[in-house]
């Protein structure tokens, strides 16, 4: 027995044990692709690692869900998010259900009890009483009230996800206008979950530009640029971003302001690029293959586009998706805060705005509910962000 | 030693004066100016203000020069320490800042402590039994803390107080010490307040150093070094603290640096949400009154305790590390 061994037998070291699984798993992953691990391309390894990795591939699928609802919100949601019922304001969310005790019956179709509102004649408290005798059956693709889908001219359309016939569905409650929380969370969530998307193509290519200029030219240009960047980034963020959107007029249009949000919210993104960028460029620059590309007469635009940035963008959008989190949060934060978009728009901070009061939360706590779908976001975002990260490194093993 | 520390901080007169031109600027950037602002309020009362008044209260602030000329003026006074004054409140930046930032520093200083102090042990914990339900359990909480917005984790708190006690706020102190002036009893007063927003501030901080510590000290556990020295015979939890874990805290002291910026960050959201006294309030209040010099200060000041920050964490990490203290200076 080898001492290796015999320290094995001793130390039961999970780390041992993760290098054992790891072993088998390299193993079992040649012998199903065979030869073809040897050839694949650097997209097909990323791809194949990152399919390994359950709870980023589980996000990712959710973040499709939620991505696609965005894109059909006025067909996901029943309502139109803007439409208000006064005499449903502040309904709780209805519970779905599909055995009535009343009838001590089972339904395969899930149903709601209709609610009406009671006031309590002597506190004037508002309360929704469940009609225990009328059901509300739930409809799928049912003909609601028109909608132009993502305001395109010849999209227009009445179908629906879901409704009910009579009464209203409101499965996550209403908010104090008598709006559905749930269509406004879905229609929420167009502006909520593209600023990230929007920020980070932003910074990559700001980053990209100015860390190359930094990286490749260096001297003079190359000091300038790093102090600039170290000071944007010894700014803390939420003051600055703060101070950048009072400077937006309020009597701009929502789709310039949003267009502005997004470009606030990447005035830190870019620094963190630009110095990853900076960086791999002076260690490749010495490079044998760059070297070689150099002396075989390439120019410069080829030598960077066609043997450097190809070497290391897919690390570099990878380390991008872990920024989303920030940019969804700064923007919740700001319009939360009344500086970033305002009420007619629809987003999630919006959203969480009406929701600060005291007394509001009190009646309806359902109102922090698009506080929960950026908790949910920001968490999927953050691992798809770690395992894009793990599968894009070219040295972690397979 | 004294060679390093010196460089940082002439390394530090750039980036702030760069920093000075990014906030002034920043805080220009909005149409109009104070005076403007003020008008506009007085009139939204139904007051009329004539002309006259009004160019003579821009020449009496140095509103009607250039901006370059109005940040020249600015950078001047700094050097003699004078932030410049607060037209909003009638006061010196200075002072307007002063009164607050006591408030501001102790919810940071606190949340700081919590997140280190809950940190470090949990991610040893997490790391040392690996794949335990404990370390599954942490994780898990870890990563809600990290999903979780401070400020929405404030809200919630108000929420969850309000309905369980029927309180409105959480406050930094009880009533009869609100407006008191700073005494040993109000002292102990805000701690009994301030661990509530110190907790909250700190989540998202933990959940991130956690998962720093976890990560390198599993690196570290997995070194040979460590398997001889149990093999010769040396206790686990002997072996632990005396090797490894001295070196996996590295990641984690360099973590210092960017804690403390997200620190102040998070204090300011959920001061906003809570209603705290401190910065937060009366910096968004400047910013909506366009009181630059004020707006402008608080960044100023809060980028200063960033870099302080970043430079006691790289003096911390020469401290505890030979190899960076005899080799990069």
């Amino acid at each position: 027995m080898s001492l290796q061994t015999t320290l094995r037998k001793i130390n039961d070291f999970p780390a041992d044990l993760i290098q054992r699984r790891r072993d088998k798993r390299r193993k079992r992953l040649i012998d199903e692709k065979g030869k073809q691990l040897l050839v694949a391309s650097q997209w097909q390894l990323i791809r194949w690692k990152f399919a390994r990795h359950k709870l980023a591939m589980a996000s990712l699928f959710l973040l499709g869900i939620m991505y696609l609802a965005a894109i059909f919100a006025e067909f996901v949601s029943p309502y139109d998010p803007r439409s208000f019922r006064e005499q449903y304001a502040m309904a709780p969310p209805q519970r779905i259900r599909f055995f009535d005790p009343h009838e001590g019956r089972f339904h395969l179709r899930p149903f709601v009890y209709s609610i009406t509102r009671q006031l309590d004649p002597d506190t004037w408290q508002v309360t929704f009483e469940e009609d225990r005798t009328e059901k509300q059956f739930i409809r799928f693709f049912v003909r609601g009230s028109q909608y132009r889908l993502m305001n395109i001219p010849f999209l227009e359309g009445n179908l629906r996800l879901f409704g009910v016939e009579e009464g209203i569905i409101s499965l996550l409650g209403n908010d104090t206008r008598g709006r559905d929380l749930f269509s406004r969370i879905v229609h929420g969530s167009r502006i909520s979950l593209t600023v990230g998307l929007l920020g980070i193509a932003i910074s990559f290519f700001v980053g990209v530009l100015i860390g190359g200029l930094s990286g490749y030219f260096g001297g003079l240009l190359d000091v300038i640029i790093q102090r600039v960047i170290e000071a944007i980034k010894a700014i803390p963020t939420i003051p600055l971003w703060m101070a950048l959107s009072v400077a937006l007029p309020i009597h701009w249009p929502l789709t310039r302001v949003y267009f502005f949000i997004v470009l606030i919210l990447s005035i830190i993104g870019w620094t963190g690029v630009a110095r990853v960028v900076r960086g791999k460029f002076l260690s490749l620059r010495t490079e044998d293959f760059v070297t070689a590309a150099e002396l075989d007469g390439a120019s410069t635009g080829r030598l960077i586009f066609r043997y450097m940035l190809p070497s290391f963008y897919s690390y570099v959008i990878a380390r991008l998706t872990l920024e989303v989190p920030a940019m969804i949060l700064g923007e919740t934060a700001l319009s939360f805060l009344g500086l970033g978009l305002q009420a007619p728009a629809i987003s999630w901070g919006v959203m969480l705005k009406d929701a600060q009061h005291i007394r509001v939360l009190a009646n309806a706590p359902w109102m922090l509910l698009p506080g929960l779908f950026v908790f949910i976001a920001i968490l999927a975002f953050n691992f798809v962000g770690d395992g894009l990260r793990d599968a894009a490194d070219p040295y972690s093993n397979i | 030693m004294l060679d390093f520390l010196m460089r940082r901080m002439l390394l530090m007169i750039p980036t702030l004066f760069i920093v000075s031109g990014i906030s002034f600027f920043v805080i220009q950037a909005p149409p109009g100016d104070f005076v403007t602002a003020h008008v506009q309020r007085l009139e939204d009362r139904g007051q009329i203000v004539d002309r006259e008044a009004i160019e003579a209260m821009r020449a009496r602030y140095g509103l009607d020069q250039p901006a370059h000329v109005q940040y020249v003026r600015w950078i001047r006074s700094m050097f003699r320490g004078d932030l410049g004054m607060s037209f909003d409140w009638g006061a010196p930046v200075s002072r307007v800042i002063a009164r607050r930032i006591p408030n501001s520093l102790i919810i940071s200083l606190f949340s700081f402590l919590f997140v280190y102090a809950v940190a470090i042990p949990i991610g040893m914990l997490s790391a040392t039994r690996q794949y335990s339900v404990a370390d599954y359990f942490f994780t898990f909480v870890a990563f809600v803390g990290l999903g979780i917005p401070n400020f929405l984790f404030a809200l919630v708190m108000l929420w969850v107080v309000y309905s369980m006690t029927g309180q409105v706020l959480i406050g930094l102190f009880s009533a009869e010490y609100v407006d008191a002036a700073w005494s040993w009893a109000r002292f102990m007063d805000m701690l009994r307040h301030v661990w509530i927003p110190a907790i909250i501030v700190g989540t998202a901080g933990t959940a991130k150093i956690v998962r720093v510590m976890r990560a390198s000290l599993l690196d570290e556990l997995q070194k040979p070094y460590v398997m001889v020295a149990r093999a010769k015979g040396l206790s686990r939890s002997h072996v632990n603290y005396k090797y490894p874990f001295r070196i996996a805290i590295n990641p984690v002291v360099s973590t210092i640096g960017w804690t403390l910026p997200s620190l102040i960050t998070g204090e300011m959201l959920v001061s906003l949400v809570l209603g705290l006294p401190t910065l937060a309030p009366i910096f968004l209040r400047a910013l909506q009154m366009q009181d630059m010099y004020l707006a402008g200060g608080i960044v100023f000041v809060l980028t200063l305790l960033t870099l302080l920050g970043t430079l006691i964490s790289d003096i911390l990490l020469g401290w505890i590390d030979p190899r960076i203290r005899f080799s990069s200076m």
